[in-house]
């Protein structure tokens, strides 16, 4: 039937062929194009940055068999933000944002910690498995929570998730009674300060976040289906896609991640203050989703993108101490360098740079009258 | 057919882009060699194209040609890759649709870009709001636009919200928006893909209005009679090449049609056949696959019977706003209905349910039930821009399936390779960016997306829109061709002769009820028209024929 339209009918001059003119494009346009090259090169500019403050910024050294330096030490720290921004790249993703990370992580080391303190064996590495399945299941309940607000009745998540942010600290106050909770438990505190195969477990953990994340949203078809109902939600509804199930899910997977993220964070410092733990996480893990390229309009999503982003914001607090800003400027110098890295992500910005700094096109095709 | 209201112009006779006397008009706007390249993609070689002053200019070519390229190249949208933009004689370069806008380019994109969210008045004048110190003066903005409206006859309330209309009347909206602003040049892309032919006649009774007062219009449209009907001068694009500029008086449709294809118009004519002949076979009655009993919704469709067998094609004829739309939608499942039952799909599937309250909770339960429907708001309902045309071919298949079972890569590859030749969509290629195509090329995609599912119920709302006369005529064969092989089809198009071309049986509707149901046995247009301007006309009583 269709393939009638077709016949080989002789045509004038110009092409037969159905597709446009190719123009090629060199690989470098090509490499440079690609959405993870300006996070990477920011990172290697920072690196570069304390490279240069202090030499031997760089140097790894191997004692008990485990690494130890700075870059470990970012590592390290780059895993409660890693963590929390994976989930918060797919919630993104949907068109959505979960303010309420913070408190969720805060709500997790305070459950984790007064269970294992609650414990009658509080050293046993047992109790320390449940206190953990015990927050994480807490948190899976606020994922639903966030989740049923902004899919099944549709405020908008913002507001959604400002309610458990606020409310959020307020619970975690309520779980320790308002006290700063020190727990003594190896296993637990084993989750930030050990080491598995020369890496900090921290990392280690997070990279495993990661990595199944990934694996689950590309290896299947649900990345592109989150994908679907970030970028168009009617259109995809319209299509048969279940997006209130699958917003609904991301919420869970955001509170379950920032639940992991609030545990690392409470067994590096083998206490929970429900006031500071987790403080501004969700900020850090927007700013390192943004700067992966992952756009706050919803749609299409990088979780390499969020890795790098959160090795940066990570490399970033380590600069901010080792280069010698004053206290009082940290913020400022934060804020100036997440702006550098979000205008060199934006096309526009980019385009205006490029014209400026090309040479003017002269017109062509002059010599016709 | 006639060309009857093509003006003498001047210069008619010298057709070609030859020289031009001397004592000619200048041209208000003037593009020279234009270029542009996107990525890989030439989507314009060195096009050239004058606009003159009081002239309709028709730019004409197949969907992917570059018409939209060429209008974002004019207005700013695109940035140029090589050529020069004289407008008014002196060389300009856009920074942005804003800044072509202050030259006096006043622009209606193919793909209406208004903000759902304010009032249709707000959108009409939107950057140019009467003001009383500062303040908008949202008395003397409705009232404006309110007189804009009525000007174009759109029985539109401006303090309504834009989204609530169907996206004609946006369509509408926007046209307003772009003729009421005192403007040198007028460009229309596409405006008609979506009107009925009253809408149509009202604009083009402005768009004359406004040649006279000087304005050169720019008119694109795959409605050849409208475009004899309206424009003066045309140029011909062909993948992204100038096939030629022309006075329509000169041109006869055949040559044009050959001009923009590049082939006969002698193999349209015969599918076209093709496509009545098997439009005609008789459906051999059976169980339904479709079962709709007093089926409505509070304001949008009062309650509405309506039957449909395998294999039969089913067109909903009624003018915007009749309710069609609204009837396609719970067909499916698209808006819940909330009076009256709805059985849909196989036989097997649909026993759920206490009788006589079957009905479709969402387009899953229908899709479920082997229902499909594209609809009629392709950018704000069927396109998932970010996504790859592939992505968007499977998606909905892909969603049936649940998102454990991801469909295997050399299955993906065979779909989506098979339905990019059948519908021959440019660029021929599955990792394209849906959002880069041309109008006409996703709408061929969402058309595929619904096709891979296989479905026993297809809902067609204005498939065609936007899609050129060669393609036309080849997705209403396909549509022919799948009704012969058992599919039920459902076809919504507000041209009626399209309408008429592939349905068995015609439903008629006005007011948002049903008004007529028959046979489409030698039905004709002025039939139908007749249907819907008469008095509430249940009963079929053939009329005389007209001479
Ligand atoms: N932003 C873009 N990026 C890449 N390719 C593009 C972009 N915009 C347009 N194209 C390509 O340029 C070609 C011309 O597209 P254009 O929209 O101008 O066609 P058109 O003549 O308006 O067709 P239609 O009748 O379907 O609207 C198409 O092949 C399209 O895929
Ligand atoms: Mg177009």
């Amino acid at each position: 039937m269709a393939d009638t339209l077709k016949p080989p009918t002789e045509v004038p001059q110009t092409s037969d062929d159905p597709t446009q003119l190719v123009v090629r494009r060199g690989p470098l346009a090509a490499a440079l194009s690609h959405q993870l090259v300006w996070p990477v090169v920011a990172l290697v500019v920072l690196l570069a940055v304390n490279v240069a403050a202090d030499p031997g910024f760089l140097a790894i050294r191997i004692q008990d068999g485990h690494l130890f330096g700075n870059l470990v030490d970012i590592l390290r720290n780059s895993a409660p933000v890693l963590v929390v921004a994976i989930g918060m790249t797919l919630v993104i993703a949907t068109r959505g944002i979960d303010l309420s990370v913070g408190a969720v992580a805060a709500i997790a080391g305070a459950i984790a910690c007064t269970t294992l303190v609650d414990s009658a064996s509080q050293g046993a590495a047992a109790t320390a498995i449940i206190a953990c399945t015990y927050a994480l299941a807490v948190c899976v309940l606020l994922g639903l929570w966030n989740g049923f607000l902004v899919s099944v009745v549709g405020i908008q998540p913002i507001i959604a998730t400002l309610v458990l942010m606020v409310a959020g600290r307020g619970l975690a106050m309520l779980v320790t009674d308002g006290q700063i909770t020190t727990v003594n438990n190896d296993f637990f505190s084993g989750m930030a300060s050990g080491f598995v195969l020369t890496l900090p477990i921290a990392f280690v953990l997070a990279v495993g976040v990661y990595a199944l994340t990934a694996l689950i949203t590309r290896r299947t078809a649900l990345g592109m289906l989150i994908e679907a109902v970030g970028i168009n939600p009617e259109a995809s509804r319209l299509a048969g896609v279940r997006s209130r199930t699958i917003i609904w899910t991301v919420y869970v997977f955001a509170g379950l991640c920032a639940g992991v993220a609030g545990l690392v964070i409470a067994a590096n410092t083998n206490s929970v203050n429900a006031n500071s733990l987790g403080l501004w996480i969700e900020l850090d893990a927007i700013l390192a989703v943004v700067i992966g390229g992952t756009s706050l309009a919803g749609g299409r999503f990088s979780l390499t993108g969020t890795l790098v982003g959160a090795i940066f914001i990570a490399t970033l607090a380590r600069t901010i101490a080792s280069i010698g800003i004053p206290p009082e400027a940290n913020y400022l110098f934060k804020a100036i360098v997440v702006v550098v890295v979000c205008l060199l992500q934006s096309p526009q910005a980019r385009g205006a740079l490029r014209a400026h700094l090309a040479p003017a096109r002269s017109p062509k095709g002059g010599a016709r009258a | 057919m006639t060309q009857t209201e093509a003006p003498v112009l001047p210069d008619a006779t010298t057709a070609t882009s030859a020289g031009r006397p001397a004592d000619a008009p200048v041209p208000v706007v003037e593009m020279r060699d234009i270029s542009i390249t996107f990525g890989a993609v030439k989507a314009l070689s060195e096009v050239s194209v004058r606009l003159y002053p009081g002239e309709v200019h028709a730019l004409m070519g197949e969907n992917g040609a570059g018409k939209s390229t060429l209008i974002k190249a004019l207005t700013g949208v695109y940035s140029i890759d090589g050529g020069t933009v004289l407008v008014g004689g002196e060389q300009r370069s856009f920074g942005s649709p804003a800044a072509a806008q202050d030259a006096g380019i006043s622009t209606v994109y193919q793909e209406v870009n208004l903000v759902p969210n304010l009032t249709v008045a707000e959108n009409m004048m939107l950057g140019r709001e009467p003001r009383i110190a500062g303040a908008i003066n949202t008395f003397a903005m409705n009232r404006r636009a309110a007189a804009v409206l009525q000007r174009l006859g759109i029985d539109v309330d401006p303090r309504s919200v834009l989204g609530s209309h169907p996206i004609a009347v946006q369509q509408l909206v926007a046209i307003a928006r772009a003729v009421d602003v005192d403007a040198r040049v007028l460009i229309l892309d596409e405006p008609t893909s979506s009107l009925d032919s009253d809408e149509v006649a009202k604009l083009f009774d402005v768009m004359r209005h406004l040649r006279e007062k000087g304005v050169a219009i720019v008119f694109v449209s795959h409605f050849l009679d409208q475009v004899y009907e309206i424009s003066d001068r045309m140029t011909i694009l062909r993948n992204g090449r100038l096939v030629e500029e022309r006075m329509v008086a000169d041109t006869s449709q055949l040559e044009l049609v050959q001009l923009m294809i590049g082939r006969d118009l002698e193999v349209l004519e015969r599918l076209d056949r093709d496509a009545a002949a098997a439009a005609e076979e008789p459906a051999e009655p059976a169980v339904p696959v479709l079962t709709a009993v007093g089926l409505g919704r509070k304001g949008t469709l009062e309650a509405t019977d309506l039957e449909l067998f395998p294999g039969e094609v089913i067109g909903i004829a009624g003018l915007l706003g009749s309710g069609r739309t609204e009837l396609a939608r719970l067909l499916f499942g698209a808006d819940t209905a909330d009076r009256g039952s709805l059985e849909v799909g196989s036989a097997t599937g649909r026993r759920s349910g206490r009788p006589g309250r079957r009905r479709l909770r969402s387009p899953r339960h229908a899709i479920d039930r082997k229902v499909a429907f594209s609809s009629e708001d392709r950018k704000g309902e069927g396109v998932i821009g970010d996504l790859t045309v592939a992505d968007n071919m499977l998606l909905a298949l892909q969603a049936s399936r649940g998102w454990l079972r991801p469909i295997p890569q050399a299955v993906r590859t065979q779909l989506v390779d098979q339905y990019i030749k059948a519908l021959d969509i440019r660029p021929a290629d599955p990792h394209a960016l849906m959002r880069n195509l041309s109008g006409g090329n996703q709408q061929k995609v969402l058309l595929a997306r619904w096709l891979i599912t296989e479905p026993e119920l297809l809902i067609l709302d204005e498939p065609t829109r936007g899609i050129d006369i060669g393609a036309k005529t080849q997705i209403q064969a396909l549509v022919a061709d799948l009704a012969a092989q058992g599919m039920s089809v459902v076809f919504i198009s507000a041209e009626l002769e399209e309408v008429l071309r592939l349905s068995d049986r015609l439903v008629v509707m006005r007011d948002r009820r049903k008004i007529a149901e028959r046979p489409n046995d030698g039905v004709s247009v002025s039939d139908v028209l007749e249907i819907i301007a008469g008095p509430q006309a249940t009963t079929t009583e053939k009329e005389e024929t007209r001479g």
